[in-house]
């Protein structure tokens, strides 16, 4: 009898095989690649401003007592238009936001303001993406939350939509 | 391409063809900025040996947007910033373990195509081995049956 048993083995064995190999060829892959930095310290940085006679954005700005929004965003990204609509409406509930604009050109960056709004207090110019990639951030538009000791409390991946700003405001008051 | 395009093209099918190529041509320019690129994204270090240090080390990092790729096989404007700080980081004197460690700090193991032995990665390594001893030892009771 398990003679029996084991020659049938190799077919189940198989099977397993098989089904494991249609569910992950069915179940979408993995898009999205969260920062492994929440919890933990801003690594230190300091950008120039991205445009003339605005702040830059350093990481000692993000250890002032009070929690920030950091949103990496950019003039070319499509979905940064987007969301621009709900980071004015973060500002206005009285969140200070510091914008990290990726590899962006000044004229490109004040047109984009200028068109979509600025809530941004300051802004760094991140031509190179090196402050990005230092961060863990995988894209844009990002938004991290900072608390008033520079440590890092969440990620927000992708465009901030309307329904997403209670959380980020709730997130930024567990930040206080 | 049979499926973009249909044998008999009519005028509506040819417009709609020609715009649905437009569109993916069209695709990547929007996920890229105007900028150039990284100083270092196209641009081998001076000294060969430094080079050969951050090529094997590229070979070996996950692209982070295009994720099927190393940034060493992949155009993306993402992959080239990534090739611009390893070659930088390697030639400020970091070793290739470090960059990678600073890495995998940021973006885990997935970042990775060379994963550390963990518990979750064991198997891997332990699963041929024990495969083979499984055959080993499956032939030598099949040997040892003929000669008896």
């Amino acid at each position: 009898m398990s003679r029996r048993l084991i020659l049938w083995a190799p077919l189940a064995v198989f099977a397993v095989f098989l089904a494991v190999f249609a569910v992950s060829l069915y179940s979408p892959s993995q898009r999205t690649v969260p920062s492994r930095l929440i919890g933990q310290p801003v690594p230190e940085f300091r950008l120039d401003p991205a445009l003339g006679g605005r702040p830059g954005l350093s990481s000692e700005t993000l250890r002032r007592g009070q929690p920030r929004l950091v949103n990496i965003f950019a003039s070319w990204c499509i979905p940064c238009r987007a969301e621009a609509a709900q980071l004015d409406a973060l500002a206005r509930r009285g969140i200070p936001i510091d914008g990290i604009a990726v590899r962006d050109r000044p004229e490109d960056l004040a047109a984009f303001l200028r068109a979509y709004g600025d809530p941004f207090a300051t802004i760094g110019a991140d031509n190179d993406r090196q402050v990005q990639l230092a961060l863990g951030s995988a894209g844009v538009p990002e938004t991290f939350i900072v608390d008033g000791n520079g440590i890092i409390r969440h990620q927000h991946i992708g465009a901030i939509n309307p329904q997403d700003v209670p959380a980020l405001a709730a997130a930024w008051e567990a930040a206080r | 391409m049979r499926g973009i395009f249909p044998k008999n093209l009519s005028g509506r099918g040819m417009l709609s063809a020609l715009l649905a190529c437009l569109a993916l041509a069209a695709t990547p320019a929007l996920a890229d900025s105007l900028m150039p690129a990284a100083r270092y994204a196209h641009t081998q270090l001076a000294d060969p040996a430094q080079e050969r240090q951050a090529k094997a080390l590229m070979e070996t990092v996950r692209c982070l947007v295009c994720q099927g790729q190393s940034i060493a096989d992949s155009d993306a404007e993402m992959a080239g910033d990534m090739r611009a700080l390893i070659r930088q980081r390697i030639e400020a004197g970091e070793t290739p373990d470090q960059i990678r460690d600073w890495l995998v700090a940021r973006y885990g193991n997935w970042v990775t195509y060379d994963p550390p032995l963990e518990p979750v990665t064991w198997p891997l390594w332990a699963a041929p081995v024990l495969l083979v001893a499984l055959g080993v030892w499956l032939a030598r009771k099949r040997f040892r049956r003929r000669r008896g």
